[in-house]
């Protein structure tokens, strides 16, 4: 009795031990995975800082500008125009019961500028160019031209990374205020044309809504969202597996990371401004 | 002292040993040849020359300096030294030909657009494809695909060429075409060649040394002759191209 219950023993301390195990080596992965990323962050960063600028490396800026910014036009639009319908449409019967339809502008406006444009428009660069990028690096690294890069003596940080990053920097901004206008004009398309609030009041309550400040806030952090997509899917692209399965695993895991990134930088991003905001202007309300 | 020396070399990717306190010293004009079968870590040692992968233990230098320490910024000078052709070309499938073998230049030289052209053009005869310049690299077939990779990788005139089996996935035609390419660049630019390879016929054409690398180590290194009459089991049914009782046995 006394061995078997021995035994037992024996056999759950080893479990026990092979569970902590387990979890002791997945955590020093994904630590090392993380240094690993933020070493190619700093690597990328050092680039830009000293020589990103330079005519040699603008040229490569240009295709990747065109690649990120206006192949992304279509899908912007599209989205930040069907937000501000669905605003519409979805906020106006609960401020109409409560006999405040006319300032629906303020609401819908508010939203676009400040939260749902900047992230829904961060979130459709993530898949569009995110999977775009990872796959295009992916399959330069299963193919052996990133080793073929480094071994001419050129870094493929510099020249693959930097120019897509900064052309994600830069056009992030631009796509979502292109978004924001979009879900505007939706917004107002719906509210105005086909519910029937008077064009006035609609745009007296939006501009007393929405300040410079709600909008700066939705451009500055779309600024962020476009330096994590750009890192992330660019570091997913160097790191991938073998073969076609690596790329395509790349691709996913480059998507999921950069949506997981939007999601939490946006939350940071709330309460710092909000913080900045209180601070500055006091606390200040929708219905004013 | 040589120009490239491996000392007491070990590398592993997981459980797997791949180099095992390997040794190997590579004199300035020679032509070597590394030997092994598929998966012995012959394209492992062939990066570790040129710093693309770093061992684990052990010390790699290069016309007296150590290379296995240095960062990526500093391993850039010493790599342009260096010319590289990969197993399957590693073109860059966005850039023309042309392109391709100018990058090197535009990279790392102040010539004008028309001394570049120039060069590329010269550099694309030296590999027979004068005419190839405006294509893109999925226009050619994949012996064309290694003769542009080749003009590329000697497009800033290196000391070294590493081949990474430069005749895998050939036919016999083409095979030949590469082997012929290799002698004449060591003949006419005077260079170090080393060529990872487990194609008799063509490591018996080009090679003035070779060495065999199996399970991690070297287990013969001399002239061609020495390889071809070794006593040596291992060497002998590879050089044969006999497969032994317990490959085969896996077959069952």
């Amino acid at each position: 009795m006394f061995a078997t219950f021995g035994a037992r023993s024996y056999d759950s301390s080893r479990m026990a031990i092979a569970v902590i195990e387990s979890i002791g080596q997945k955590t020093n992965n994904a630590l090392a995975v993380f240094g690993d990323f933020w070493r190619f962050s700093g690597r990328t960063f050092g680039w830009l800082a000293f020589g990103g600028l330079r005519w040699k490396n603008l040229r490569l800026l240009l295709p990747q500008m065109y690649e990120v910014g206006v192949r992304s036009v279509p899908v912007i639009a599209i989205t930040g125009a069907f937000i501000g319908m669905v605003m519409a449409i979805e906020t106006y019967t609960q401020f109409k019961t409560i006999g405040q339809e006319y300032r629906l502008g303020s609401i819908i406006n508010l939203s676009v500028v400040k939260q749902i444009g900047p992230v829904l428009a961060a979130v459709m660069l993530a898949g569009r160019i995110g999977g775009a990028l990872t796959a295009e690096l992916g399959t330069m690294n299963v193919t052996e031209q990133l080793d073929a890069m480094r071994v001419m003596g050129a870094d493929p940080i510099r020249y693959l990374v930097v120019p897509r990053l900064l052309a994600c920097l830069l056009l992030t901004p631009m796509l979502t205020i292109y978004s924001d206008m979009l879900g505007v004009l939706g917004g107002w398309l719906i509210a105005v044309k086909s519910l029937g609030i008077p064009n006035q009041p609609y745009w007296f309550y939006s501009a007393q809504g929405v300040d410079t400040w709600q909008v700066m806030e939705g451009i500055v952090k779309s600024f962020f969202f476009g330096g994590a997509i750009g890192l992330i899917s660019c570091y997913k692209g160097f790191n991938c597996g073998s073969g076609a399965s690596g790329v395509g695993r790349a691709c996913t895991e480059s998507f999921v990371t950069s949506f997981i990134a939007i999601i939490v930088l946006n939350f940071f991003f709330a309460q710092l401004m909000k913080d900045w905001y209180i601070t500055i202007y006091g606390v200040r309300g929708i219905f004013g | 002292m040589s120009l490239i020396e491996l000392h007491h070399v070990s590398k592993r990717f997981g459980p797997l040993v791949v180099l095992n306190d390997l040794s190997l010293n590579i004199e300035a004009g020679q032509s070597l040849v590394i030997l092994g079968a598929s998966g012995s870590g012959k394209s492992v040692l062939l990066k570790h020359i040129v710093g693309l992968l770093r061992p684990d233990r052990g010390e790699v230098w290069f016309d007296g300096t150590r290379i296995d320490t240095l960062s990526e910024r500093q391993l850039m000078p010493l790599r342009r030294r260096f010319g590289f052709l990969f197993q399957m070309g590693a073109l860059f499938d966005s850039l023309t030909v042309r392109e391709n073998v100018a990058f090197p230049l535009r990279e790392h030289t102040q010539k004008g657009s028309e001394e570049i052209g120039r060069l590329v053009k010269q550099k694309l005869a030296m590999v027979g494809l004068p005419d190839a310049g405006p294509k893109m690299p999925g226009e050619l077939s994949g012996g064309q695909r290694k003769r542009v990779a080749l003009a590329r990788a000697i497009a800033l005139g290196p000391e070294v060429i590493l081949y990474d089996e430069p005749t895998t996935g050939l036919d016999p035609i083409r095979s030949d075409v590469i082997n012929e390419l290799i002698l004449k660049l060591q003949r006419e630019l005077n260079v170090t060649s080393i060529v990872v390879t487990h194609d008799m016929q063509s490591a018996f054409k080009v090679a003035d040394r070779m060495v065999m690398l199996h399970e991690g180590k070297l287990i013969i290194d001399g002239p061609p002759a020495a390889i071809r009459n070794s006593d040596d089991p291992i060497v002998r049914r590879f050089v044969a191209g006999e497969a032994n009782e317990q490959e085969l046995a896996s077959l069952e």
